[in-house]
């Protein structure tokens, strides 16, 4: 019967313009990448039918973020490592969620593949793509751009994957370009102002004048935005604001006008080699020596990290900026933040020094999905996906903390830190000045800064 | 007025690098005929000169320091230089201070010896090549010595500090009569003009004013009739390769407080030197180092706010944009000689 409807339909439909319309349908099905139309067995991409899960790792191994990205996977293969049951397990002994037993991840035992972002958004979506497609990657995590970082989320979702983003900072991760298969565990530049303001008012005083200069890129642009705001609720007064490009090298020509500006702060929107660069080029001028409007000249970097600190060199000592985390919080700030002392000890004794926080952040987002699939008893990344939304855990060194349901950011304490003025070693070159509870780096999902983006619905890719 | 001066100031040391670069690009291009793109390479090796005589004398050996601990609550391991075990504390310290100087010294000989092993070992292979080639080759070079830079020393920039007494800035407002502090100057990048300008008229000294270099300016005019003569110029030629790489190296050497050096810094500089060249007139060491200086001035005036405000994104094209205008008004650059790359 059903087969006479069908010969019915045809024989009333069939033409010639209307084979070709199929023939061009199909055909178009048939160039769409696999990802895109998966297999029929298959209930989401990549589902995994074997004894073994693969992870994909895209950090930069190359390009200017390579240490960084060394860094990243290095806490990877040591969060697989702990997953599998090797080693002393790490902040598995801690996290509060007890749904990893250390035999893989559901039985299947974790592998991994890694791919190199270049720091290229082309570069990461390429080497993403290959892993999801060729490797059979379930998730992917990595990366230390937010350029990168919002390339990659938007092509896990249209391939139906998890994204844990790694060191990502810019706004529009979970902003404007928050997608509903991405999830980020590091704070942004909302979180950074929000911590830093309070201090830079207790350090600096309420009526400064502050010069920023701005890496010309999304992480740049919202950074800024997000600083100037907050320090502009404390009554500072933004005397300008100069982007400046990715690819510079020699600030000098920058930091010359910042001397005759009437300016008496320079907030340093700037990551990286750039970061290392303008900072040295600004001590060079003798900023940290002036005084303006009576008072002292000052230099803040919104965001640094270890590695960026060790860049500097000298030229860090005293300069306030945030951190996600610091491998020095639990012995400083006490128990609220377990795991940091059991993370510290398993990286360190498996590779001599301690972790960064991209390496941390990174960490944490593997064990964060894995548990996230144990705990729905799927890989299936809208069922993993409901199980990260509104998930509160505890005991991965960053003190209690929530998956937002509403954008997917992370929220957790901020640490406000300061170049040391005389380290001890090169692993004490920051100093924790003070840690931001979490209710003061919280927003509305809805904030202006974060508006004009939708996460969408889940897409298992099949 | 005083913010003209600053910008004057900060383009007469952005355009010593790329004068110095250049140099070495024309002096190669104009002896050996060839377009050497792994020039900005050989200046990134030069700066990591600094870093390795800067580490080769910190060579420590460890004592533990039961007091202090390190990040796993172990013992810590106190870095003891064994300079500072020589020569004592003060004298040790100070040598450690002043490694940046003492590369001057250490880079020479690495660099006529890189030189001259890229010259004999690669480049002799394509002189006979069309310049695609040899653009190819050099930038595949220039990729290859900046991996093998970064296998050994990491992606991240190096701090690499000048000696404390060059770390202040010079008051250049109260010298001109502008209040204090209104146009101030770091040291260091003064040294870098001096040092350039020394360098520089160093080589055309040694071209103009010595047997070797009549010899090799006669070669690069007409290279088969100082053949002719009797006169090994390749043997010439190659010295010239290692002097090229020597200046890039130096530029290098005295770049590295500046801006910390990384693996990169080469490919940042190349192109723009490139440019510096064309400008100054393919093969012409006075319009190399003319169009150094003034594209690095001009560089630094159009990254000023007022400019940027009238032309905004003036300070990413400026160089470009009178490179162009330069190349329509007088096609062989500011000072090109007549039949160099014309054929």
């Amino acid at each position: 019967m059903q087969i006479t409807k069908w010969e019915d339909s045809m024989s009333n439909t069939l033409t010639r313009r209307g084979v070709l319309r199929s023939g061009a349908v199909a055909g178009a099905g048939v160039a769409l990448p696999t990802i895109f139309t998966g297999s029929s067995a298959s209930a989401f991409t990549n589902e995994p039918t074997g004894d073994t899960v693969t992870l994909g790792f895209n950090v930069p191994q190359t390009g200017p973020y390579a240490d960084e990205g060394a860094d990243e996977l290095r806490a990877l293969e040591l969060a697989v490592e702990h997953l599998n049951g090797g080693g002393d397990g790490g902040m598995l002994q801690t996290f509060s969620s007890k749904a990893l037993d250390g035999t893989g991840i559901l039985g299947k035992k974790v592998a991994y593949v890694s791919g190199d972002t270049q720091t290229k958004s082309d570069a990461a979506r390429a080497s993403a793509k290959s892993m999801i497609e060729k490797d059979g990657a379930v998730m992917i995590t990595g990366g230390s751009s937010s350029g990168v970082a919002v390339a990659v989320q938007g092509l896990c979702q249209e391939a139906g994957v998890i994204f844990m983003a790694g060191l990502t900072h810019s706004n529009d991760t979970t902003g404007k370009d928050k997608k509903a298969n991405g999830f980020r565990h590091f704070f942004n530049a909302y979180m950074s102002a929000a911590a830093l303001a309070p201090v830079l008012s207790q350090l600096y005083g309420d009526e400064r004048r502050a010069y920023h200069l701005t890496a010309d890129y999304t992480w740049g642009w919202t950074q800024q935005e997000s600083i100037a705001a907050a320090t502009e609720a404390l009554g500072w007064e933004t005397v300008e604001n100069v982007l400046t490009p990715l690819a510079q090298t020699d600030f000098s020509s920058y930091i010359a006008p910042v001397l005759n500006s009437g300016a008496d702060v320079l907030v340093l929107n700037h990551y990286g080699g750039n970061m290392v660069n303008s900072l040295t080029n600004a001590v060079q001028f003798g900023l940290r020596e002036k005084q303006v409007n009576g008072k002292n000249f000052e230099i803040v970097v919104p965001l640094y990290s270890e590695l960026m600190a060790k860049g500097a060199g000298a030229n860090i000592k005293g300069i306030v900026g945030s951190q996600n985390w610091d491998w020095k919080l639990e012995n400083e700030r006490g128990a609220k933040y377990t795991g940091s002392n059991a993370f510290v000890k398993s990286f360190g004794e498996k590779y001599g020094f301690p972790p960064s926080q991209a390496a941390q952040t990174c960490y944490a987002q593997a064990l964060l999905y894995a548990d996230a699939v144990a705990r729905a008893g799927s890989f299936n990344p809208c069922a993993v996906g409901e199980a990260l939304e509104d998930f509160a855990f505890d005991g991965l060194g960053n003190g209690p903390t929530t998956y937002r349901k509403g954008d997917h950011q992370c929220f957790k304490d901020v640490l406000v830190v300061r170049g040391a003025e005389n380290p001890s070693d090169e692993y004490n070159l920051v100093e924790i000045v003070e840690v931001t509870p979490v209710e003061q780096v919280t927003y509305d999902p809805e904030h202006p800064m974060f508006a004009g983006g939708n996460l969408g619905s889940c897409n298992a890719g099949v | 007025m005083d913010a003209i001066i600053l910008q004057i100031l900060n383009g007469l040391d952005k355009g010593s690098a790329y004068a110095l670069i250049a140099l070495g690009l024309t002096l190669i291009f104009g002896t050996l005929g060839v377009v050497n793109f792994a020039h900005g390479a050989l200046f990134m090796i030069g700066a990591f000169c600094a870093v390795t005589l800067s580490r080769l004398l910190t060579l420590s050996h460890q004592v533990l320091d039961e007091s202090r601990k390190d990040f796993l609550g172990n013992p810590l391991k106190v870095d003891v230089p064994y300079v500072t075990e020589w020569f004592g504390e003060t004298t040790g310290a100070a040598i450690i201070d002043w490694a940046v100087p003492l590369a001057i010294l250490f880079s020479i000989p690495v660099m006529i010896l890189i030189g001259v092993i890229m010259e004999r070992g690669l480049i002799k292979h394509f002189y006979k090549r069309p310049h695609a080639d040899q653009i190819l080759v050099t930038f595949g070079l220039a990729i290859v010595l900046q991996e093998i830079i970064k296998y050994f020393y990491g992606a991240n920039p190096i701090p690499t500090p000048a000696p404390e007494v060059f770390r202040g800035s010079f008051d250049f407002g109260v010298l001109l009569g502008f209040d204090p502090n209104a146009v101030i100057y770091p040291y260091w990048r003064l040294v870098y003009f001096g040092f350039a300008a020394l360098i520089i008229g160093g080589v055309f000294a040694f071209l103009q004013f010595t047997t070797f270099g009549m010899v090799v300016r006669a070669g690069m005019a007409d290279r088969e009739t100082v053949g002719l003569l009797g006169i090994n110029i390749d043997k010439r030629f190659t010295i010239m390769f290692g002097l090229a790489a020597a200046v890039a190296g130096l530029a290098g050497v005295m770049y590295a407080p500046i801006n910390s050096p990384n693996y990169h810094m080469g490919m940042d500089f190349l192109v723009l030197s490139f440019v510096v060249v064309v400008v100054g007139g393919m093969g012409s060491l006075p319009g190399a180092v003319l169009a150094g200086f003034l594209l690095g001035i001009l560089e630094s005036f159009a990254s000023m706010n007022q400019i940027k405000a009238i032309l905004p994104g003036i300070d990413q094209i400026i160089i470009y944009l009178v490179a162009i205008i330069i190349l329509l008004t007088r096609p062989r650059g500011l000072m090109g000689r007549k039949g160099v790359m014309e054929d």
